[in-house]
């Protein structure tokens, strides 16, 4: 049982969630944007989160869309993950949300869901991070398109009563060599150790990493390491290893040490796997 | 507090009640509707135990407010009568103390309408999603591949 109450709203446009927001928030309340809302639900029961209006977002048709034209593909972010599997749009976002939750919670959580919310590990941010996508934002003056890498650092970054509305990714980058690795510590269920998320684009190697640190991220540093072009696959990893981002996580999935020693193995695997397809 | 009156389609059947806006519905099916079929486990959606179909998807309802369930078409296990997979989970004997088996089933029907050829890895992937605590797994593989295979 939620031991709080609030009120719920099912706004059928963008305007109507953002106005929504902000007469609210006027009005001494404390709404909270929902699509899949998961973890408000989980949060909620347990104290961790508290709401006292709740604006639902999957009433907004371009909050579902998934639509790929000539140039590009858009994902609205209150798609559950199942949907954007079964979608087959891109391969990599299908590998990558395929290993979040369980299937049948994947049924209700959503890919705006996963990338705004408080879960450290974010991991369905990784795609759009490796693709340089955009995303379109709901805000004061209507919708707006950002680079992810404008509007994505460690969270979100989101001003009061903003919304991730969708994900544009460029066509070209869909059919990239990619791969995406989720390590965990035993099972094939539960939390990761660490997630790895990786693609080649004009014969270099992106990488993202969740599970690492408190958030997802994109080293352009880490990515320097790993295409320095006179290193072996090890010596590579070992340099990365050297420019990850603090802190490490250190909790009772893995100890930050172990966490290393699994990432460089990870990288390693996969800088053999991508040379094996004929990258040099 | 807000209280709400809300139609529900539940098993076919129009249902209406008053609930609280933040009530999931696994509450309101067990205790405005005593369909207790549907069981609380770790209300964490984790564990499976409170699968029900949502337009004839799996859904933990644990994780969704009853709100969210006007308009839809909810069945839960009250709702499944004499299907293959309930007859296979007899002829198994796929439970031991039979708490997880609703969850189970629920998901397992889910999954034969969806992918009436599912292969093991798409089986396996889909009933990751509920937990026995008695290890019941081998047994509740061999009825939900009992019922895929004949009907493939």
């Amino acid at each position: 049982m939620i031991p709080f109450d609030f009120d719920y709203f099912n706004p059928e446009t963008v305007q109507e969630a953002y106005h929504l927001y902000h007469s609210l928030t006027e009005a001494g309340r404390e709404p909270v944007y929902f699509s899949g809302g998961t973890e408000i639900i989980t949060l909620g029961r347990i104290h961790q989160l508290y709401t006292d209006a709740v604006i639902d977002l999957k009433g907004i048709p371009e909050c579902r869309t998934a639509q790929l034209d000539d140039e590009h593909l858009y994902l609205g972010a209150a798609l559950p993950l199942t949907a954007v599997e079964e979608a087959r749009l891109f391969p990599l976002l299908m590998k990558n949300v395929k290993e979040i939750a369980d299937h049948t919670a994947r049924e209700k959580v959503t890919l705006g869901g996963n990338i705004c919310g408080n879960i450290f590990y974010r991991e369905a941010v990784l795609p759009f991070l490796l693709s340089d996508s955009s995303f379109v934002i709901a805000g004061k003056d209507g919708l707006k398109v950002q680079s992810i890498h404008d509007v994505f650092e460690e969270h979100i970054q989101l001003a009061p009563g903003e919304f991730l509305v969708q994900t544009i990714t460029e066509k070209n980058f869909l059919t990239a060599p990619h791969v995406n690795i989720k390590r965990k510590r035993q099972w094939d269920t539960g939390y990761p150790v660490v997630t790895v998320a990786a693609a080649i684009v004009g014969r270099r190697l992106r990488i993202g990493i969740s599970g690492l640190c408190p958030f997802p991220f994109r080293s352009y540093e880490v990515e320097a390491a790993l295409n320095e072009p006179a290193l072996s696959p090890e010596q590579k990893a070992e340099l990365a290893i050297s420019h990850m981002p603090a802190p490490i996580l250190n909790d009772s999935e893995a100890s930050a040490e172990y966490r290393l020693f699994v990432l460089k193995n990870t990288l390693t695997d996969i800088l053999v796997a991508f040379e094996g397809m004929g990258r040099r | 507090m807000t209280i709400v009156s809300v139609t529900l389609m539940i098993n076919g059947e129009e249902r209406t009640t008053e609930i609280r806006y933040a009530d999931i519905l696994l509450t309101v099916l067990r205790e405005k509707f005593g369909l207790t079929g549907s069981k609380p486990g770790c209300l964490n959606g984790d564990c499976g135990a409170c699968t029900v179909h949502v337009n004839g998807k799996p859904m933990k309802s644990c994780l969704m407010l009853a709100i969210e369930a006007v308009g839809e078409d909810i069945t839960t296990i009250e709702g499944l009568k004499g299907t293959p997979i309930q007859q296979a989970f007899i002829q198994h004997f796929a439970f031991q103390c039979g708490y997880c088996t609703p969850g189970f089933i629920m998901n397992c029907q889910a999954l034969i309408q969806a992918y009436p050829d599912a292969g093991d890895k798409v089986i396996k992937e889909w009933l990751e999603s509920n937990i026995c605590r008695c290890t019941s797994y081998e047994e509740i593989e061999a009825a939900v591949k009992s019922v895929l295979r004949s009907e493939a």
